[in-house]
Order: structure tokens, then C-alpha cells, then sequence
């Protein structure tokens, strides 16, 4: 029995949107492999092109089911998640010191990314059980920390400190928004404040130089603070209008670091100036909105967590990857959504837009 | 309390939701803030600093540590070498500028022209090295010009300097570019394609401490290439300071008096297991290697038949000769086949089934107790002791001396050396061991083989009272400044396993063998110098019993090998030494010379000021030829 409402809630506003933003991720994409010397690296772009085309069914698959079920299956997911994250520390494929990837046949995948979705759903069938206005004091907040330490510790034990605080971030945020009862989040507040003094005096020296260099980069001049002057000159650079598609330079000639990846706003700004990058930043901006507008349609706890938490990882994501880039906040390898390569990424947004569009469609229905 | 306990409802998270999008919103206005402020209102100066890429690294070496020997002298040295680079971006239109760049270098355009086309793949932002090393001249014309050579720039680079060329060349080793497979291993995380590393040695040996850590600035350049700014500048840390446990002085006299033969020599203090010299002849010229040496350089010390490159010191394996015979004296009395009353009766020959081995002397030694045969190195007391110890137990002593295995001195490639048994031999060849072979054994023959090293060591140990020290090439480690790093400690790997009064008897017979009337070394005896040793003489081939031919007589590379291991002073030894010839015919002749001319250099201390004036007309004579 197919309810013909669901067709008519469709929200193609949303998945357009996406869509939009994934057509300009492309565009850069391709300007930054084609720019890498000494070799043009094109087939990433294919790759990529692979990726959202796995990235497009994805999505598809994610709103046809009925995202209530999500409830029941939240606790598999986020185990078959985490045998996922053991899986990577035992057999990971090393590379630069850390181990992040998953070798299966041909494809290459990173687990943590596809954790974030899966935490976010525990995070959601958990708060969305007998929430009260009141909001959640320390002793309620336990199981949902050990829904997130978990998948932290293993992501932290990679190495990817990246990741793994960007978990935190967004389990954080769910948390705030469904409230933390007003003496606990003194409490919490007031106890991180004594603790990270206490913490700081029993690091080593190098670590303490480690974490002050990542607040600062200006403090390693030949490594982060010399890659974010070569971002800033990029972005910079760009002006109103931009020096033209495959026409950047410090892209060109690879002045900047990990330009498919990480520093990739920084080529679109300098190809397309300020305003492209306005546009694409206004389209992250838009697509949050869009996206707390389905939580707020939606009439049952469950989905508007989700759709909450959805949220608000890709909007840390896009916040983080935009602000390091221009010099605002530390270096981190976080990806921009639809933007950077990395098919582990693109397909994780793109489950979680199916996720929002699911919620969004079904809005209607009321058990 | 009602209000507390409220369940949340879709109003109140509508609420919420209120809230997280004014944040979300408020995020967003300062991500545009930013890009007016970056794009918009400094945009014209960002503009102008791409232009040019102008924002470049500069990467600045660290100094490599030096290396000194035990008293502080200085072996290895970096100095300053002028590097003429192009930086390919800056430098275009590319030929007018290496037309006038020929000129100042005395090289061909052409053939810069090639040098650069030769290096692909690197960045056109990066200089990259055209001529080496050049002159003050050069480096005056070019910098006076420089402004007529864009992209050019001459650096001072520090360039490693190996003081006294060929000296411990194999011990100290040398240095050489980091290949691809060496970058990709991750064993030297600082480096990066085109740094010298140690390749071999204890330059190599020592890589990491010697290394120090890679500065760096960031400067602005001008359209030229020409720094015009240095905006950041992280100082290169420079390596530590090795000081190696050798003696200058008696490094430098064993190789003089190594020069024009081949084999090895190593001196030990018996004390401590530290390595005072290590010579292997012939060697190579270290500071070749520093700019990069030639595909011919490199083809001509690979193909020399007498092999420079090899550390014959660890790397020589030598049946040990009559010096085995140490052992087997030991191991007889230690297991009672023969006490220090034993005599026997030596003709000249022994006769064992239907064949017969000869004693080196012809006429034979007649009586002879355990003494008198270490001194007179008779063949027939060893062959009898051989046969009533057995092969198994004697390679049993053997292996506790050290033989048969590496000492584990810190330097790559180190030989085992050989102690056959009986299962071995039937492992490697299918044929069960022969009782007769066990005669050829006890005499250090047959199979047995040895390095100089297992051998010094073993003098050492003897020297010593019987305690085995893992040999060591480094004294301590200092940083820059002159503080302590790191201090290598005496490291006991074996104890002989003989009896005091054992060791005495033989040590008796080692005094003999240099002091005694009839010693096989007694023309090397030193008046003022009270030492102790042992000759050997090792066949390279085996002669039959009737054989006849003189040594004199043989074809070079048959001859037999020379052997001698000593420690001096006999009372409270202070150096024990191991001395190898090639083909040097006579342990007596060839090998104990050298071992006397060590220890008296080492003992005697002649005044500095004579050896440096030494030193000096030997390199002289040495530029000279």
C-alpha cells in the first residue's frame, strides 16, 4: 500500500539543494586534480564522479523505508559500526602513520565517517525516549557518553584526532539541544574548567607544544602556518570575481597542501573569487536552515533529533573546513560535504540528506 | 515541581530549534565577514603576493654532528662549499640566462642545459643544485652579476670533510644520498629527496644522532627569485657530536703500516671491550663520496679486485691458524686430556691411519709439554690433543670463545665466521666427518674460519682473565653545547669458560711465544714492552704430506695467510691486538711487525708533537705520489 502523500511531501527543495552543492563540489574538484603537479591526478575526479553516482543510490535507499524503524535497528547499525572501527585498527591499511581505511576489493573506506551517522542515531533513539523540559541530569547522561566515548576512543586511537572531535562536536551539540539540566551543565562546566589546568600540567613538553602549535599555527612556520598564508594568499587573491576556472595559481602549482581534500574552499575561492565563494557558503547556509525546518516540521521526537543531528554535522563540517581555510580556526583534515574527495565522505552526507529528505516526507504520518 | 517535570512536546522543540538556527546563522555571518575581509577589502595585497608566489620556503640543513676519536680529536668536519642553484620559474627565459650563467661557471650551456633537463619531476618553484663546491672567484663573479642571472642564487651549504682522507674510512663510513626505497621506509622521518644521509659505518650506524633537525624560513621573493623579506625563520638544530672510542694516533699508525697490503687490524682494550683501532687495507677515499661520486669512481672500487669497500676487519673471514691453537690448549687442560705435565714426542710429523701430518718444523720439536708447544706452536702436541678432545667439543670451546658467531660490534654486515662439527658437516656436504679432520681443526685449518674482530676479542679476553666484552666503535654521544647525551657502557657477553690456573699456563706460553728462546715471534720482542701473542699462519689451500714447494715459490694468491693476536702489557694488559695479511706467508713475519709497531705506538705515547710532524710528511709524500 503506497500512501500517494508521500510523493506530494517530497521535498525536492531540499534534495535539489544538495544536489547544487554537490555540482559546484564537482566543478572545484576538478580544477584541483587537474592543478596537481607534478601529475594531474584526474582519475580522482572520476573516482569522485563513481562516488556520487554510489553516493545518489545512497540517498535513495535512505528515505524509501520508513525512518521509524531506524529505532529499532539503531543499536545494530551502531554495533556493526564499531566492529567496523576494530576492524580498521587491527587490518587498516597504514598510511602516514595512522590507519584510517578499510581495503575491501577495490573500494577503500573510512569507517569514522559512517560512525558519525551511526551515533547520531543511537544519540536519537536514546533522547528521544521520555525527554523532559527539564532537560537530562548527569546520571541520565551516562548511557548516552558511552554511546559516544566508544567510537571516540577508537577513532582517537587511529590516530585521527580530527574525526573524533568532530564526533564529539556533533553528539555534543544533539546533547545541548535536547537540554542538559540547568545545575548538571554548571556541574559539567565548572568540572571541564578545573580539569583541563589539572590535564595540562601532566602533559608532556612536546604535547603541550603539539596542542598550542594546533591552536596557533603561526607557531610552525614551516608546516600549518605556512600552508594557511598560502590558503589566505589563495583566497584572498580570488577578489570579487574570481581569476577563472583553471586559472588559479597557488592551486596550479601546488603551493597548497592537500588542495582535493582539505584546503579545497581555498581553490574555489581563488578560481571564483568572493562570489562563488558566497554563493557555495550561502548554499551550506541554506541547506542548514532547510534542514532545521524539516526538524521543526516534524511532529514526533525521534525524527526531529535526527534531523537536528544530521544537521548538525554537516554543519561543523562545512563551519570547520570554511573557517581553517580562511585562518579562523586550527588545521584540521575535516572534509567540506560534497566538496572535498573522499568517497567515505560523500556517501555518508549523502545518506544523511537522504535521512533529512526521509523525515521530511513522512512528516504527515503520526502513529 | 509541575514545570520541572514537563515531558517535552513538539512546541518545545520547535523552541529549540528557534535557538539552533540563530546560532547556525550567527556562525555564518562571521564565515562572511571573513571573506569581505579577505577577498574584498585585502584582496589587491593577496593578489599581488600570488602573482609571483611569492611566499616561498627556504629549507635550511641542520649541521651534521662531527665525529672525534677517545681523546677529543677531531675526525670528520663539515665545511663550507659554495652551491650554485636555478630556481627554473625565476630564472626564464631560460637559455639567455644559462648563456651568461656558462660563462661565470666555465661550463657549457649545453651541458647545464642537460644537468637540468636530467632532474624531472621538481618543482620549478625549488632551486635546484647546478655546480657544486665552486671557488671564491666564482661565487664573486656570480654575486656580482646577479642581477643579470635571475633565478640564480649560490648558498653555502656545509659539506661533510673527512680530515685525514682514507683514515678509518671503513669504521667512520661515509655519506651518500637517500634513495627512494630509504625515503619510503620511514626510517628517516626528517629527510626528504636529495639529503645525504650515512650510508655506511658509523656514519650510518649513528645516522639519527648526527642528523639534528631541519630549520627552515619563510621569506618573500621579488620577480627575480631574489629574497626580498624574511618573514619567519626557524633555526636548523644541529646534530650531536659522536665521539668515537678509536685512538687517532693508532688508528693512523696501523693503516701506515697496513699501506701496500692487504688485511686488517683491531686493537681492543681488554678492559672494557673498546675498540681502539680498526684498519682494513686498502681503503677508500671517503670525501669522494660527498659531491656525489661517478658512475666510474663508483664501477672502479666495486670492480677492484682487492675490494676497498669491505670492512675486512668484521667482513674477513681467515681460517685462524696457529692462532686457534689458544683454544685448543685451553679446552685440552680445561677437560683433562692433557695437564701442564703432558709430554709428547714430536718427530716432525704425526702419523695418523695411513697418512701423515706434518709439523711446520721438519726436524721436529722432540719433548714437548703444553708450554714449550704454545711457544714453539708445535703442530704435533695440537694434533693429539685435537684427536682426544674431539671435533664436537672442541667447537664447543670454540663458540664459548666467541668464534662462529658475530660480536656484535655496531657496524652493518658483520661475518659469523665458522666453527664446523661433525652434524654440520653432514648437514652441508652428506659426507659424516672425518676423524683426520679433526686434526686439521685443532690446528685452526679445515673449516674454521674467523674474523679479525672474533679474534682481538678473544686475545682481549684472554688478556682479561677471561671476560668476554662486546666490542664498542662509541664512546659517548655530546650534544652541541658539551653535556653528556648518551655513554656507552662495558657490555659482558661471555666468560671463557676455563679455570684460572688454566688461563695462567697458557698465558705463560703466550709470554714465551714474543719473550722465550725458541719463540715462533721472538724477533718482534720490544726491550721496554713486556707483551704477549700469538702467531698464525693459515693455508689457503692444504698440502699433501710430501708436498715440497716453498712458500717463496707460490703463485701470490696461494700463499698462506698471515696471523697475529697480541696483548700488552702481559701484566695488566692495556690493548689487545688482532692482525691479518692476506698471503702474508709467516704470522712471524708478516702480521706480529705490525701488532709490535701498534702496541709500541699505543704504549709508548710518542710525544705529539713528532707523530703530527709524522702525520704530515706522510700526507705529503702521500700528495706527492
Amino acid at each position: 500500500m503506497f500512501d500517494r502523500r508521500l510523493v506530494q511531501y517530497f521535498d525536492w527543495g531540499l534534495m535539489g539543494l544538495a544536489i547544487l552543492i554537490g555540482c559546484v563540489g564537482l566543478i572545484t574538484l576538478y580544477s584541483a586534480v587537474t592543478a596537481e603537479t607534478p601529475a594531474p591526478q584526474k582519475v580522482l575526479f572520476y573516482k569522485q564522479l563513481l562516488w556520487f553516482s554510489v553516493g545518489l543510490i545512497a540517498m535513495v535507499s535512505a528515505f524509501l523505508f520508513n525512518y521509524k524503524i531506524l529505532d529499532r535497528w539503531a543499536q545494530p547499525i551502531y554495533f556493526g559500526c564499531i566492529a567496523l572501527l576494530l576492524a580498521v585498527l587491527f587490518f587498516g591499511k597504514y598510511v602516514g602513520g595512522s590507519r584510517r581505511w578499510l581495503i575491501i576489493g577495490p573500494v577503500s573506506l573510512q569507517p569514522s565517517e559512517l560512525v558519525k551517522v551511526a551515533v547520531i542515531i543511537a544519540l536519537a533513539r536514546y533522547y528521544s525516549k521520555d525527554a523532559k523540559t527539564s532537560g537530562y541530569t548527569l546520571r541520565e547522561l551516562v548511557r548516552p557518553l558511552m554511546i559516544i566515548m566508544l567510537p571516540v576512543l577508537l577513532i582517537g586511537m587511529q590516530p585521527d584526532l580530527g574525526t573524533a572531535g568532530l564526533v564529539v562536536l556533533i553528539a555534543g551539540s544533539i546533547t545541548v539541544f535536547v537540554k542538559i539540566e540547568r545545575r548538571s551543565f554548571i556541574y559539567l562546566i565548572g568540572s571541564g574548567a578545573v580539569m583541563v589546568p589539572l590535564i595540562w600540567l601532566f602533559l608532556k613538553d612536546y604535547q603541550k607544544q603539539r596542542i598550542l602549535t594546533f591552536l596557533d599555527p603561526d607557531r610552525d612556520p614551516l608546516g600549518a602556518g605556512y600552508h594557511i598564508i598560502q590558503s589566505k594568499i589563495a583566497i584572498g587573491s580570488g577578489m570579487l570575481s574570481g581569476k577563472g576556472f583553471l586559472k588559479g595559481t597557488q592551486n596550479a602549482l601546488s603551493f597548497l597542501p592537500e588542495e582535493h581534500t582539505d584546503f579545497i574552499f581555498s581553490v574555489l575561492a581563488e578560481e571564483w573569487g568572493f562570489l562563488g565563494s558566497v554563493t557555495l557558503v550561502l548554499l551550506f547556509l541554506i541547506l542548514i536552515i532547510w534542514s532545521l525546518n524539516v526538524a521543526h516540521a516534524c511532529r514526533e521526537p525521534f525524527g526531529t533529533i535526527l534531523a537536528v543531528g544530521v544537521t548538525a554535522m554537516i554543519f561543523w563540517q562545512a563551519l570547520i573546513n570554511i573557517g581553517m581555510s580562511m585562518g579562523l580556526l586550527p588545521v584540521v583534515g575535516v572534509p567540506l560535504p560534497f566538496v572535498s574527495y573522499g568517497g567515505s565522505s560523500v556517501l555518508t552526507t549523502a545518506i544523511s540528506i537522504g535521512l533529512l529528505l526521509n523525515v521530511s516526507m513522512r512528516r504527515f504520518m503520526l502513529d | 515541581m509541575d514545570k520541572y517535570l514537563k515531558t517535552a512536546d513538539t512546541d518545545w522543540y520547535k523552541q529549540r530549534i528557534t535557538g539552533v538556527i540563530v546560532c547556525a546563522l550567527a556562525a555564518f555571518v562571521v564565515l562572511l565577514i571573513r571573506l569581505i575581509v579577505l577577498q574584498v577589502i585585502m584582496g589587491d595585497e593577496y593578489r599581488h603576493l600570488s602573482l609571483n608566489n611569492s611566499i616561498r620556503l627556504q629549507s635550511i640543513d641542520p649541521p651534521r654532528g662531527r665525529l672525534y676519536d677517545r681523546n677529543g680529536d677531531l675526525l670528520v668536519d663539515n665545511r663550507p662549499s659554495f652551491d650554485v642553484n636555478i630556481t627554473l620559474k625565476d630564472a626564464a627565459p631560460l637559455n639567455p640566462t644559462l648563456d651568461k650563467l656558462a660563462l661565470h661557471l666555465r661550463t657549457p650551456a649545453d651541458a647545464l642545459l642537460s644537468q637540468i633537463k636530467q632532474t624531472r619531476g621538481v618543482s620549478a618553484y625549488s632551486p635546484l643544485l647546478l655546480q657544486q663546491d665552486v671557488g671564491r672567484d666564482m661565487l664573486a663573479s656570480i654575486e656580482v652579476n646577479k642581477f643579470d642571472l635571475p633565478g640564480v642564487s649560490v648558498n653555502v651549504n656545509l659539506r661533510r670533510h673527512y680530515i685525514r682522507e682514507r683514515q678509518a674510512a671503513h669504521l667512520i663510513g661515509y655519506l651518500s644520498e637517500i634513495s627512494p626505497a630509504e625515503l619510503k621506509s620511514g626510517s628517516y622521518p626528517d629527510c626528504r629527496s636529495g639529503d645525504l644521509i650515512g650510508k655506511f659505518g658509523a656514519e650510518k650506524v649513528y645516522q639519527n644522532s648526527l642528523r639534528g633537525k631541519r630549520g627552515g624560513r619563510q621569506v618573500e621573493v621579488n620577480a627575480n627569485g631574489l629574497v626580498v623579506r624574511i618573514l619567519k625563520t626557524v633555526a636548523a638544530e644541529p646534530g650531536h657530536n659522536v665521539y668515537l672510542t678509536i685512538d687517532q694516533n693508532l688508528q693512523h699508525r696501523a693503516e701506515a703500516l697496513l699501506e701496500g697490503v692487504v688485511g686488517a687490524a683491531v686493537a681492543v682494550e681488554p678492559s672494557t671491550g673498546k675498540i681502539l683501532a680498526l684498519a682494513s687495507s686498502p681503503s677508500f677515499d671517503q670525501n669522494s663520496f660527498v659531491g656525489g661520486i661517478t658512475r666510474a669512481q663508483w664501477k672502479s672500487l666495486i670492480s677492484n679486485p682487492f675490494r676497498p669497500m669491505s670492512n675486512r676487519a668484521i667482513q674477513g673471514e681467515y681460517p685462524p691458524g696457529s692462532t686457534y691453537k689458544i683454544i685448543t690448549a685451553l679446552a685440552g687442560l680445561q677437560e683433562g686430556v692433557i695437564d701442564d705435565q703432558s709430554v709428547m714426542h714430536c718427530p716432525g710429523y704425526y702419523r695418523f691411519g695411513n697418512r701423515i701430518y706434518r709439523c711446520w718444523k721438519r726436524g721436529g720439536h722432540g719433548k714437548v709439554d703444553i708450554i714449550k708447544a704454545v711457544e714453539e706452536s708445535c703442530d704435533v702436541f695440537f694434533y693429539q690433543v685435537g684427536q682426544r678432545l674431539g671435533v664436537d667439543r672442541l667447537a664447543w670451546y670454540a663458540k664459548a670463545f666467541g668464534l662462529g658467531s658475530p660480536t656484535g660490534v655496531h657496524l652493518d654486515h658483520e661475518a659469523h665466521g665458522l666453527i664446523p662439527t661433525a652434524a654440520w658437516k653432514k648437514r652441508r656436504t652428506g659426507v659424516p666427518w672425518q676423524e683426520g679432520e679433526t686434526l686439521s681443526i685443532a690446528i685452526g685449518q679445515g673449516f674454521n674460519l674467523a674474523t679479525p674482530i672474533q679474534m682481538a676479542v678473544l686475545a682481549a679476553a684472554v688478556a682479561n682473565g677471561g671476560h668476554r666484552y662486546r666490542p664498542l666503535i662509541l664512546d659517548n654521544i655530546k650534544l652541541v653545547g658539551g653535556q653528556i647525551l648518551q655513554k656507552n657502557k662495558p657490555q659482558l657477553i661471555g666468560k671463557l669458560p676455563v679455570s684460572p690456573a688454566h688461563l695462567e699456563r697458557v698465558k705463560l706460553g703466550l709470554w714465551k711465544v714474543v719473550n722465550g728462546e725458541n719463540g715462533t715471534a721472538r724477533g718482534s720482542r720490544l726491550a721496554d714492552i713486556d707483551f704477549s701473542g700469538k702467531t698464525g699462519t693459515s693455508q689457503v689451500i692444504s698440502r699433501k704430506g710430501n708436498e715440497s714447494m716453498a712458500e717463496e715459490d707460490m703463485p701470490v694468491h696461494l700463499r698462506s695467510h698471515a696471523w697475529f693476536v697480541a696483548y700488552a702489557p702481559s701484566e695488566k694488559p692495556t690493548i689487545a691486538v688482532a692482525v691479518v695479511i692476506e698471503h702474508g706467508e709467516h704470522g712471524s713475519g708478516a702480521a706480529a711487525p705490525i701488532a709490535k709497531e701498534m702496541i709500541k705506538a699505543f704504549l709508548r705515547k710518542a710525544p705529539v708533537n713528532a707523530q703530527v710532524a709524522a702525520q704530515k710528511e706522510s700526507a705529503d709524500t702521500a700528495n706527492g705520489g
